[in-house]
């Protein structure tokens, strides 16, 4: 079976409307009948994801691809890249500014949590040109 | 599990057919068919914001009345909800309150706010254990526990495993009566509960998972205040005292029950929009850092519920009004030799939430249920997406679901329907 293929635009400007795909993402999932706990991973792994591409990179888009054993989550965007992947996988480590930090975000978590939740996730970045994130959870 | 009873009804006399509860529905339960609303049972959660909505009310919580109560029942015992306090404007004695209810006809009365000590005395002591999942959100609300079971499972276990403080007063009321009276026969005691909203009507009549309540009937505030309006403040007599503190009052409100918690990273929500926004924060890990939550369902709080008479936040303001005079707390349980974090086992909830099933599933086989969706996303691109409610669904998005299940046609779409006209007429005119 082909998978179910859903296109989100993530808003670079918008603190507001972030996590709106991961809750959009999540209905869809529940609707499906996925287990509660793979709804909950991918949900979370989205959301880090979408708050990521607003506080680093202006936005994005994010492409769910929802299999009948697994959901595959791609972001892309066109943001400043990672220069040292290694170092943005540990916990706590952050680029984030202080004002970012004051409204809540920015706690070095985004990309450990992400793996943590997924069971793959693979990043694609190029500094300059942008970071592309594949993140797989499984049934 | 046998059938959910739920205690928003419609009276389809009434029901016009608007669009009114059907967009401001959290749980886009209600569809309008044949002229008329219809509730779903499964995704209601007994809210009872369509009752507060419906401008032609129709829409009714159901309730009990006073003359619904078993002649059987010899001693008869009110549970007022501290929000009933904040109703009467002429007010400026609980206890006057209580010698009224006594007047209605009921033998005792035993204040929900007393219990309403005991369980924040119980919440402090679960705080302190260890390994807890954390925050921890209230189960006071039963509309928000219900949510949260349908649309947040995972959230299940963070839900309080403490009695609700009504379900508490009630056992207690039961109990000490029968040691009051020993006469008295446990099957000829009833309680009575005077409640602001239909979800803890729902609440008495379904109980807790398997557990039943011992809340034996459920009337409304709003008939209360119907008996009661215009009795106080007369200079009359009366013996009944309030047995309840400050802290106990003030759960009626939004935030009464986070500050009996003496915490200091909490959070108090109310109304639903904003209940449903922070249960999304917590389920994305985004309040890692919060103690506990408390939701409200009803905005204000419980003095906003759909069966309350007065506005939310004159209803508060006198609530605070009492504050002179009456200490915060006056209902402990005396557990200074136990452990800190010992609770008594009638406080807790017997049985944890745990039966899920989800009510939005398309279907139970995977493979139909993504069928259907990929079906249900074809037809929403052919829609006019204004989510206009015409056709009888909250949104262009649940009409197409509505359609893939076979609810409905497109035909239904009058908008679509307007276009295809059009088209017809221009073709023969050319």
């Amino acid at each position: 079976m082909s998978a179910l293929h859903f296109h989100f635009e993530i808003d670079g400007m918008d603190f507001s409307s972030a996590g709106d795909a991961s809750v959009a993402v999540k209905k869809k999932l529940r609707q499906l009948g996925f287990p509660s706990d793979v709804i909950r991973r991918c949900s979370i792994a989205m959301y880090e994801g979408e708050i990521n591409m607003v506080i680093h990179a202006d936005g994005g888009t994010a492409d769910v691809m929802v299999y009948p054993d697994k959901v595959v989550m791609v972001l892309e965007d066109h943001g400043p890249g990672i220069p040292d992947v290694e170092l943005a996988m540990k916990e706590g480590y952050s680029t984030s500014t202080e004002q970012i930090r004051n409204m809540g975000f920015g706690a070095g978590m985004g990309l450990p949590n992400m793996k943590r939740y997924t069971d793959s996730l693979e990043i694609e970045t190029q500094v300059g040109v942008g970071t592309k994130l594949t993140m797989v959870v499984s049934v | 599990m046998a059938e959910f009873q739920h205690s928003v009804s419609l009276d389809a006399q009434k029901c016009i057919g608007c669009t009114s509860c059907l967009r401001q529905c959290p749980t886009e339960a209600i569809r309008v068919r044949d002229g008329h609303a219809v509730i779903r049972s499964e995704l209601c959660i007994d809210c009872g914001r369509c009752v507060r909505v419906c401008q032609h009310k129709a829409k009714r919580a159901v309730f009990d009345s006073l003359s619904d109560i078993d002649p059987k029942y010899k001693w008869r015992i009110a549970l007022p909800a501290p929000a009933l306090y904040g109703q009467f404007d002429e007010l400026a004695d609980i206890g006057e309150l209580l010698q009224g209810l006594l007047e209605l006809g009921f033998d005792d009365v035993y204040e929900v706010a007393r219990s309403a000590e005991i369980i924040s005395e119980c919440t402090r002591r679960y705080m302190r254990k260890p390994n807890i999942l954390k925050p921890v959100i209230s189960s006071a609300c039963p509309a928000i526990v219900r949510l949260i079971r349908i649309r947040f499972p995972e959230l299940c276990d963070h839900v309080l495993p403490i009695l609700p403080p009504v379900e508490y007063a009630s056992r207690a009321a039961k109990a000490s009566a029968l040691q009051k009276y020993p006469t008295l026969m446990p099957e000829e005691i009833c309680t009575v509960f005077i409640s602001p909203c239909p979800a803890k009507t729902s609440y008495a009549k379904n109980g807790l998972s398997q557990t039943k309540s011992s809340i034996d009937y459920v009337i409304s505030i709003s008939d209360v205040y119907k008996q009661l309006s215009g009795k106080f403040g007369k200079g009359r007599e009366f013996t009944m005292r309030s047995k309840a503190g400050i802290a106990g009052v003030k759960w009626a409100s939004s935030g009464g029950e986070v500050e009996g918690l003496y915490l200091d990273r909490y959070l108090a929500a109310d109304d639903m929009d904003n209940a449903i926004q922070v249960l999304d924060a917590i389920e994305n890990g985004k309040l890692p850092a919060l103690e506990f939550v408390e939701l409200n369902a009803c905005p204000g709080g419980c003095v906003g519920g759909a069966a309350t008479v007065e506005n939310p936040y004159i209803a508060r303001s006198r609530l605070l009004s009492f504050r002179r005079g009456l200490p915060n707390y006056r209902n402990y349980l005396h557990l200074e030799d136990k452990e800190p974090d010992y609770i008594p086992p009638d406080a807790m909830v017997d049985n944890p939430i745990k039966d899920y099933v989800p009510p939005e599933r398309f279907s139970e086989d995977r493979f139909e249920a993504m069928r259907m969706m990929a079906q249900m996303d074809e037809i929403y691109e052919r829609l006019p997406q204004i989510d206009c409610g015409s056709c009888g669904a909250p949104t262009c998005r649940t009409f197409a679901e509505d359609v893939v299940k076979g609810e409905c046609r497109m035909e239904d779409c009058i908008v679509l329907l307007k276009r295809h006209l059009q088209a017809q007429k221009e073709g023969a005119e050319k």
